[in-house]
C-alpha cells in the first residue's frame, strides 16, 4: 500500500485515493482539426514507460482535490506530489 | 546467484538450452504462454521450425505462473466469443494432442449475478452466447445452491445472489503443467527456446524488422512477433511505435490446502472476486489490479483483503481458511478490455499483447491466430477484428463489463 502525500492534506495511505492515470494530458486545442488518428491518439494512448511517471491522484476520502504525483513505475519509489497547475517536479 | 540458474539446471529435462543462432526465419519475444503456443503452432501448422523463443527470464516466471488458471468463453461480443471459444475447443484436446497431463479440468464456471442489472446482463449473455455456439445456461438461485451448495444464496446477504450464467465446459487447468506441454512440444518440433534473453533493441530498416539486439548478442530474424504482456510498451518503443496499453498489477492468492469443498468456478463482478479450488486443494482467488501503472510485480496488501472480504460474503465457509501466499504479476490492459493481434506500422513485425486480466484462457487461441499471423502475413479471420488500427476506425470490441468480469 502507498502513503501518498496529498498537497492539501499531508500524507495519507492508497485507500483514500482514487488513480487518474497520466498527468498533463491536455485536451486539444482544436478538436475539430485533429485527424482520426490524432483523435485515437489523444483517447486511447497513454504513457506507458518504465520509471518516473507523473500522473494524477484525487483525494477521494479527504479534500476531494486531483493534484499530481511524480512516481517510478519500475520501483514504486514516490518521488513527490505537486498541485495542479504547478510544473511537474520531474520535467521529463 | 544467476535467477536462471536453477530454471537453466533443470530445464534440460523438458527441452534444450541452446545458445541462439546468428539468424531465425522467425523470433517470438516472450516465452510466456501465448509465447511458446504462438511458436508451437508456427511449428505445427505452418511448417516453420527455424524459429527461436527469446525470454528475458526463464521459462515459467511471469504471468504463466501467476495466473488463477480459469478457462470459459462466455464472451458477449461475436468477436469475443468467437476467438475464446475456438480457444477452449483446443484445450479440450490439448491434453492429447500434447500427450501431457494438463488437468484441464470442465468442472463449470458460475457468474454470479446479484442485482437487477446482473440479472439482465446474464440472461442477454447467455442469449449471445447460445447464438455464437457457446455453451451457456441461466440458473435462479435454488439452481445456483444446487449446482455449487457451498455458495451462500440467502436472502438476507449484503448482495444476495439472484441467479448465475452457467457454462459448464469452462474450468480450470495445471498452469505450471501447460508450460512444461508446450515447451516439451516447442523443443520437441525444433523450436530453439532461449532463456535469460533479454531484447535491448529492435532492428528496423526501410520499415521492415530485421532483427533484435539481446543481451545474448544480435539476432537476425525475417519475421518478429512480440508477445510480451505487461512489458509490450517498451519493445514497441524500440521499434518506433506505441500500444494503447496500460502496464498494471494483478494480485491473486491461495490459501493453505484444504481438502475438495468448491467443485467448480465461482466468479461475481457486484461482490467481484473469483474463486476456484485447485487440484491440490489450495483455494484460489482473484479480482481486480491495481489501479496505478506499474511494472513491479506487487500491488497492495488492501487489494487482497478485499478480495477476501469479497470471498467472505459469497462463502461463509472460508472464514476459517488461512491465506497461505499473494503475488501480483504485470498485466497488459487495453482501452477496451479486448486483446490487440496483428499488424504493425512495421513490415513482418507482429504483436499480440492487450489480453489484460484474461489471458490464460486465450492461450491456445492466441498462439494459433498469432502464428496464422507471423506465417502468412495476414491476420486469421478470427483475430482481424482484433487490430491495432481499431482505435482509429472506432471499430473497439468494447468488454468491459461485458465480458462476464469487471475489469
Amino acid at each position: 500500500m502507498f502513503q501518498i502525500r496529498c498537497p492539501y492534506c499531508g500524507p495519507r495511505d492508497e485507500p483514500e485515493f482514487k488513480y487518474g492515470g497520466q498527468a498533463h494530458v491536455a485536451y486539444p486545442a482544436d478538436p475539430e482539426a485533429l485527424s482520426d488518428e490524432e483523435w485515437a491518439r489523444f483517447l486511447f494512448f497513454r504513457d506507458n514507460a518504465r520509471g518516473r511517471y507523473a500522473e494524477r491522484w484525487n483525494h477521494a476520502a479527504g479534500c476531494r482535490r486531483w493534484f499530481n504525483v511524480i512516481r517510478d513505475t519500475g520501483t514504486h519509489e514516490m518521488v513527490g506530489s505537486y498541485q495542479v497547475g504547478e510544473q511537474p517536479l520531474d520535467a521529463r | 546467484m544467476d535467477p536462471n540458474e536453477h530454471a537453466l539446471h533443470n530445464a534440460p529435462f523438458l527441452w534444450r538450452t541452446p545458445e541462439p543462432k546468428s539468424t531465425y526465419g522467425a523470433v517470438i519475444v516472450g516465452g510466456g504462454l501465448h509465447g511458446l503456443a504462438t511458436a508451437y503452432y508456427l511449428a505445427k501448422n505452418h511448417g516453420m521450425t527455424d524459429i527461436a523463443v527469446v525470454e528475458r527470464g526463464w521459462i515459467g516466471n511471469g504471468n504463466a505462473v501467476r495466473n488463477t488458471t480459469i478457462i470459459r468463453s462466455n464472451y458477449l461480443w461475436d468477436e469475443s466469443a468467437a476467438m475464446y471459444e475456438h480457444a477452449l475447443k483446443l484445450w479440450e484436446g490439448w491434453t492429447e494432442e500434447l500427450d501431457y497431463e494438463i488437468l484441464f479440468s470442465q468442472r463449470g464456471v458460475l457468474n454470479l449475478a446479484h442485482n437487477l442489472h446482473d440479472v439482465r446482463e446474464s440472461v442477454r449473455r447467455v442469449e449471445a452466447n447460445r447464438l455464437n455456439g457457446v455453451d451457456a445456461e441461466w440458473l435462479d438461485a435454488d439452481g445456483v445452491k444446487e449446482f455449487c451448495p457451498i455458495v451462500d444464496v440467502s436472502p438476507d446477504a449484503r448482495y444476495p445472489v439472484m441467479g448465475a450464467t452457467l457454462q459448464r465446459r469452462g474450468g480450470i487447468a495445471r498452469h505450471d503443467a501447460v508450460i512444461f506441454a508446450l515447451g516439451r512440444a516447442c523443443d520437441a518440433l525444433g523450436v530453439d527456446i532461449i532463456q535469460g534473453c533479454e531484447v535491448t533493441g529492435i532492428d528496423v530498416h526501410d520499415g521492415r524488422v530485421t532483427g533484435l539486439q539481446t543481451s545474448k548478442g544480435p539476432i537476425a530474424a525475417g519475421k518478429v512477433g512480440l508477445v510480451a504482456a505487461g512489458r509490450t510498451s517498451l519493445l514497441t518503443a524500440m521499434a518506433g511505435f506505441d500500444v494503447p496499453i496500460q502496464s498494471h498489477p494483478l494480485q491473486a492468492l491461495v490459501s493453505e490446502v484444504y481438502e475438495q469443498v468448491l467443485n467448480c468456478v465461482v466468479m461475481s463482478n457486484a461482490v467481484h472476486v473469483y474463486v476456484s479450488q485447485a487440484h491440490k486443494g489450495e483455494l484460489v482467488m482473484g479480482a481486480g489490479i491495481d489501479a496505478f501503472n506499474s511494472y513491479a510485480q506487487r500491488g497492495g496488501l488492501h487489494v487482497i483483503e478485499e478480495q477476501m472480504s469479497a470471498g467472505m460474503q459469497l462463502f461463509p465457509h472460508f472464514s476459517r481458511a488461512r491465506l497461505l501466499r499473494t503475488w501480483g504479476g504485470i498485466v497488459d490492459v487495453c482501452p477496451d478490455a479486448s486483446p490487440i493481434v496483428g499488424l504493425t506500422p512495421v513490415e513482418n513485425l507482429y504483436v499480440n499483447c492487450g489480453w489484460g486480466t484474461g489471458g490464460f484462457k486465450a492461450t491456445p487461441g492466441s498462439g494459433y491466430v498469432m502464428a496464422h499471423t507471423i506465417a502468412t502475413g495476414e491476420p486469421h479471420a478470427l483475430n482481424r477484428p482484433f487490430s491495432l488500427t481499431r482505435f482509429e476506425t472506432g471499430e473497439l470490441i468494447d468488454e468491459h463489463g461485458a465480458a462476464a468480469v469487471a475489469h
